[in-house]
């Protein structure tokens, strides 16, 4: 059977000497009186620092979505408890599934781009496993559509009662980071397949998917609890 | 070494469209939210003018702005209601698109990556959206003037229950307080696109030698700006998005029980009043230091230049700044004393707020000494820095006093509060702008501005200033209720002279402006050329590149920083200043080895 072996992408290793912008590579301060300054050799690549950055306002967000439950919910006695739709559950299975295929891909890639023969796994298409991140990901948001949709047909709305707008509230802005974390993964895959990702857009990319896992576990327990 | 023939961080652009208009490049977005800043500046301060002549002189008929409002002025006087739309929409647009665009958003974009040693920041597609969604979210805010029955009338701070009960609370409170809430909750968004982009280009893209300690104060006041807008912004945005839940979509976070308006019963229950407030505050202290911190960095930068030495401590001005950035999110209830919250949370928060006081004390103290026995030379820009200091003192003074509950009983929503933020935040953080537009403007622009021009500017403000906000302490302690549009109480009337001649010495003032407006644009395509590329002798890497700067900032040959940014007066020394991409070797005793 005949495979088709691509030719590994561009290693484009951050902050290699000859790179742009940055103090990485560099090495001697000139001052002839030889005194060198305390500053470092090279810097973490933009990506790395930036994607903490993004996962910090959105903690802030949600922060402030947790702090307004709380306080809404001690301030009247119309909070009106009810069950989590079951599927949130499998939902939640599924964006696990998918940190564990993303974590899968970006190990594979990360070979892939060193130019690493990994002779345990199949080296044809280092993107499948994104691939199947990507249709977890789209499970994901179909499986709370149906969690929404399930709840509208029971006649629960956003308006039912403060506590069913909670939930919207914070299952949609979920669904929303994760939508934004959908084309981040397309666009991994655009750039894997022109032979033109980066290390560190990969590992940003996967970090921020990660957190949107740990995001959904946290609000899985804040709903299950206050809900 | 460094790679001479390693590509940009985005190449060069050829179109129109993409030179002057959606463009990647920080220097083109930069002066872009100037624009933008001055625009809204000059509405914002237009409103200012109706709303004084209107607290001045009563029923006086403005010509014409009948043409503004369907139905706010009748016969060209404003409508109580109107009054209270254009004093909201004032404190929006000045807020929001002057005092966080300008120091920040404007000058920031422009001179962070240069003063760092960058080629542009690392994000520029981010950075581009961010100045073109703030720019939406102002014009969604201007068209709440046009949409329906007005802008929302329920002041900056959009309280609820009256931002959130809808069309029942009075015209503008349905349509208006939605497009209120969508162009903040936008505006939130780009600012912390820029946000990402400011920290990332401080930490991740600093030249060979730019060590955090070897950046100038002003590329510090950015990085510890952008630091607390990234948590401020971040909660502003979801309460403006409940915001809007609670008029589109019946929900109920911030409209209580049982409220009956206009004899009906409104259709919500159970929702938090004081919800709004604490995230609303959360935002809004940070959003303050949000507005002066920049302003604070580019004094500092203008003051040293121009009195040819270093301040008396670098490192304390940095640490008092990130002193303020931490601070600054344990004071926001002292904007609620009043509020109804348990007492002894009046304590928890008038301790921090006063504690807040000492580093901002530090900072004006090491101002104060390093200007002591200094020869300081007099220009537009170091008159103006030297006017922020004043109106900082001024205006943070009146704030000891609203920190302490008991006294805040008595001042809470009255004139004092309003003179003492638009002393320490409007006119400082303005003076601030402006000292950095007559500095920055022949680096931006290729041109000088013209220095008399300047100095009548800064005369006539600085005089019209005080007077418009120093009597608002007086009538404060009188008793003067804030937000209202006419004084007919028995106290309130013999105020009214005091009124009037602050509505003069703010028409006063605002011709001051129209002078600046005159010199920047005059001087953009007259002005004098500038002698070199280094017209103040500045030390810090702006003043190392071409003028303006081109694309990639620093030509072929990225900067390589030897020195501490600010150099000045060295002894051994050829000159009086040593650029940090000088290589000569003598170093000031205390710079550190």
């Amino acid at each position: 059977m005949a495979t088709t072996v691509h030719e590994p992408p561009k290693i484009d290793l951050d902050r290699l000497p000859s790179q742009g912008s940055g103090n990485g590579g560099w090495r001697n301060l000139v001052p002839a009186d030889g005194g060198l300054r305390r500053v470092k050799d090279s810097s973490p690549p933009p990506a790395s620092t930036g994607i903490w950055v993004g996962l910090a306002a959105i903690t802030m967000s949600f922060a402030a979505f947790t702090s307004a439950l709380i306080v809404r919910q001690g301030a009247a006695a119309d909070w009106k408890h009810f069950t989590l739709p079951p599927v949130l559950y499998l939902n939640t299975l599924v964006i696990i599934a998918s940190s564990i295929t993303l974590e899968l891909a970006r190990r594979r890639i990360a070979t892939f781009m060193g130019g690493v023969k990994d002779k345990d796994h199949d080296q044809a298409n280092p993107a499948q496993w994104l691939y199947i991140t990507l249709f977890l990901g789209l499970l994901f948001v179909a499986g709370q559509t149906f969690a929404w949709m399930q709840l509208r047909s029971q006649g629960f709305g956003l308006a039912t009662n403060v506590s069913y707008s909670f939930f919207y509230v914070l299952t949609v802005a979920h669904a929303l980071h994760v939508s934004g974390g959908l084309g981040g993964l397309v666009r991994v895959i655009w750039k894997l397949n022109r032979s033109v990702l980066r290390r560190s857009t990969l590992d940003a990319t996967s970090r921020y998917w990660h957190f949107m896992g740990v995001l959904w576990l946290y609000l899985l327990l804040l709903l299950w609890m206050k809900l | 070494m460094h790679d001479m023939s390693a590509p940009a961080v985005h190449g060069a652009p050829t179109s129109f469209i993409r030179k002057h208009v959606f463009s990647l490049d920080h220097k083109v977005i930069g002066k872009q939210y100037y624009a933008l800043a001055l625009l809204a500046a000059l509405v914002g301060m237009f409103l200012s003018w109706l709303m004084r002549i209107h607290l001045g002189f009563g029923s006086f008929a403005i010509p014409g702005l009948h043409l503004l409002s369907k139905n706010g002025a009748p016969g060209d006087v404003m409508t109580p209601e109107y009054y209270l739309q254009l004093m909201t929409m004032h404190g929006t647009i000045m807020v929001f698109f002057v005092l966080t665009t300008a120091p920040f958003a404007a000058f920031g974009n422009f001179f962070l990556p240069i003063q760092t040693g960058a080629e542009d920041m690392p994000f520029p597609h981010f950075n581009m959206m961010s100045f073109w969604v703030t720019f939406v979210a102002f014009v969604v805010l201007v068209a709440s003037f046009f949409a329906g029955d007005g802008p929302t009338l329920g002041g900056w701070t959009q309280y609820a229950p009256l931002s959130a009960i809808g069309s029942a609370g009075g015209p503008g409170e349905g349509l208006g307080v939605v497009l209120w809430a969508t162009s903040i909750g936008l505006f939130c968004i780009g600012q912390l696109l820029g946000a990402l982009n400011f920290i990332t280009t401080t930490l991740d893209m600093r030249c060979k030698g730019m060590s955090l300690m070897r950046l100038p104060l002003t590329a510090w006041a950015w990085f510890l700006t952008s630091i607390m807008g990234l948590a401020a912004f971040a909660v502003l945005m979801p309460a403006t998005i409940l915001l809007i839940l609670d008029h589109v979509a019946g929900t109920s976070f911030f409209v209580a029980s049982n409220l009956v308006i206009n004899d009906q019963v409104l259709p919500h229950s159970g929702g938090s009043t004081l919800l709004w407030q604490h995230l609303f505050w959360f935002f809004g202290h940070p959003e303050v230091y949000i507005a002066i911190v920049p302003g604070m960095g580019i004094v500092s930068h203008i003051l040293i230049t121009n009195m040819r030495k270093p301040m008396l401590s670098h490192r304390v001005l940095i640490h008092s700044m990130g002193s303020l950035v931490v601070l600054s999110y344990m004071v926001y209830g002292h904007h609620m004393f009043v509020s109804g919250m348990n007492p002894v949370s009046s304590l928890a928060f008038s301790f921090p707020t006063l504690v807040i006081t000492i580093p901002s004390t530090i900072i004006v103290l090491i101002w104060l000494g390093s200007l002591y026995g200094s020869k300081l030379r007099i220009n537009s820009a170091s008159l103006f820095a030297l006017a922020f200091i004043s109106m900082f003192i001024s205006g943070g003074v009146s704030g000891f006093f609203l920190a302490q509950p008991s006294i805040d009983i008595m001042l809470h929503a009255t004139y004092f509060v309003v003179g003492h933020f638009h002393l320490v935040m409007g006119v400082a953080a303005m003076f601030g702008i402006f000292a950095g537009t007559y500095f920055w403007f022949p680096k931006m622009a290729g041109r000088m501005m013209n220095e008399t021009l300047g100095k009548v500017h800064f005369w006539m403000s600085f005089v019209g200033a005080y007077c418009i906000f120093m009597p608002f302490h007086y009538l404060g302690i009188a008793g003067n209720v804030r937000r209202y549009q006419a004084f007919t109480d028995d106290y309130l009337i013999p105020l009214i002279p005091v009124h009037k001649f602050i509505t003069v010495a703010a028409l006063f003032t605002g011709v001051a402006q129209l002078i600046f407006l005159y010199n920047l644009i005059h001087s953009r395509f007259k002005g004098e050329i500038p002698p070199n590329d280094n017209p103040w002798e500045g030390t810090s890497l702006e003043w190392s590149t071409a003028t303006p700067p081109p694309h990639n900032n620093f030509g072929d040959k990225m900067p390589v920083v030897y020195h501490d940014p600010y150099q000045y007066s060295v002894e051994g020394a050829s000159t009086d200043y040593i650029m940090q991409t000088s290589p000569e070797n003598v170093h000031s005793p205390d710079e550190e080895k």
